[in-house]
């Protein structure tokens, strides 16, 4: 698996995802530059997390334009893999690569570990993951509360592309569990395709014991098994 | 020509706005008691070019479609044309 990581200006979670996919699983990554218009033959690509472009205007609104977004595009189309975390969501979002906006949390500023709960594992990014399992990993931002209309939520949902939803610790979407307010705890979605995954909870960084958890680890382990099948 | 158009960008209706709710709480708190809501969105201010007021008025809210507002959750307004 080669995975293509696009660094925009003020990115700063993208060494997190390189050594997730370097370091974790012993793949091949690669620095994708924003104003790059080549892929180099990456299988995913990821948009990580960060404030690109200062989150100037809207978070993700500038991002969107950068020059290497073209070739995101047309990957996506194809149905290649991108994966959007917490900022790299934004953009998608933005990009309209996926439903919906990330508006402004009801509570501010949130830095803390969440617990997140699998939803579909037919998406390339919970493959290896199971419906119904529970993963704590932390969130950190203050534009995460994911909004839609009544109606497109409920065609989200009828689709199956709420991948991900804030549960408590038994496992319940509970509006304590919800952290930002996000309409019906909704932490993650697909597109239509299936082929692009945006969360706002980092799961790059649960990987390593020392860092409170591992539960990120099978959202990598699912590109992989993704992309190898 | 040369023309300043001003943009009001809020948030759409019914849509939460704790930046709002905040900032109304905060002056109900400084005693403006009658304060019903507040929404605070954004002002852009674009100076530029154009072949009339009109035609500078079709441009912003081709720029606001495309990336000053976002068609999910704001609502905007062409608030001025000015000839500059």
């Amino acid at each position: 698996m080669k995975v293509g990581i696009v660094r925009f200006p003020g990115s700063n979670c993208e060494e997190d995802s390189w050594f997730a996919v370097v370091e974790h699983l012993r793949e091949d990554a690669v620095m994708l530059w924003h104003k790059a218009h080549d892929l180099q033959g990456a299988d995913v690509i990821i948009l990580p997390g960060g404030f690109a472009h200062g989150d100037y205007l809207r978070a993700g609104a500038i991002a969107r334009f950068s020059p290497i977004m073209t070739e995101v595009a047309a990957h996506a189309a194809k149905g290649g893999i991108v994966i959007g975390i917490c900022n790299g969501f934004q953009i998608a979002c933005e990009a309209h690569l996926l439903p919906g906006a990330l508006l402004r949390n009801n509570r501010g500023y949130r830095s803390m570990p969440v617990t997140i709960r699998v939803e579909h594992s037919d998406t390339p990014m919970t493959a290896a993951a199971s419906v119904g399992q529970c993963l704590t990993m932390p969130i950190a931002h203050g534009e995460g509360r994911f909004t839609a209309s009544e109606e497109d939520l409920d065609r989200l949902e009828g689709e199956g592309q709420v991948v991900f939803r804030y549960v408590d610790a038994r496992g319940t979407a509970t509006p304590e569990a919800n952290p930002n307010g996000a309409m019906r705890n909704i932490a993650g979605v697909c597109n239509a395709g299936r082929n692009v995954v945006g969360l706002m909870p980092h799961p790059e960084r649960a990987l390593d014991p020392l860092l409170g958890s591992t539960d990120g680890l099978v959202l990598f382990e699912s590109l992989l098994a993704t992309v190898n099948a | 020509m040369n023309f300043r158009v001003s943009v009001h960008v809020v948030p759409r209706r019914g849509i939460l706005d704790p930046q709002g709710k905040a900032v109304g709480d905060a002056l109900r708190t400084l005693g403006f008691a009658r304060v019903a809501e507040v929404h605070v969105g954004r002002h852009v201010v674009i100076e530029l070019a154009a072949e009339s007021a009109d035609a500078a008025r079709r441009d912003a809210t081709a720029m606001c479609e495309r990336l000053l507002a976002n068609p999910v959750t704001e609502d905007f307004a062409i608030a001025a044309v000015e000839a500059a």
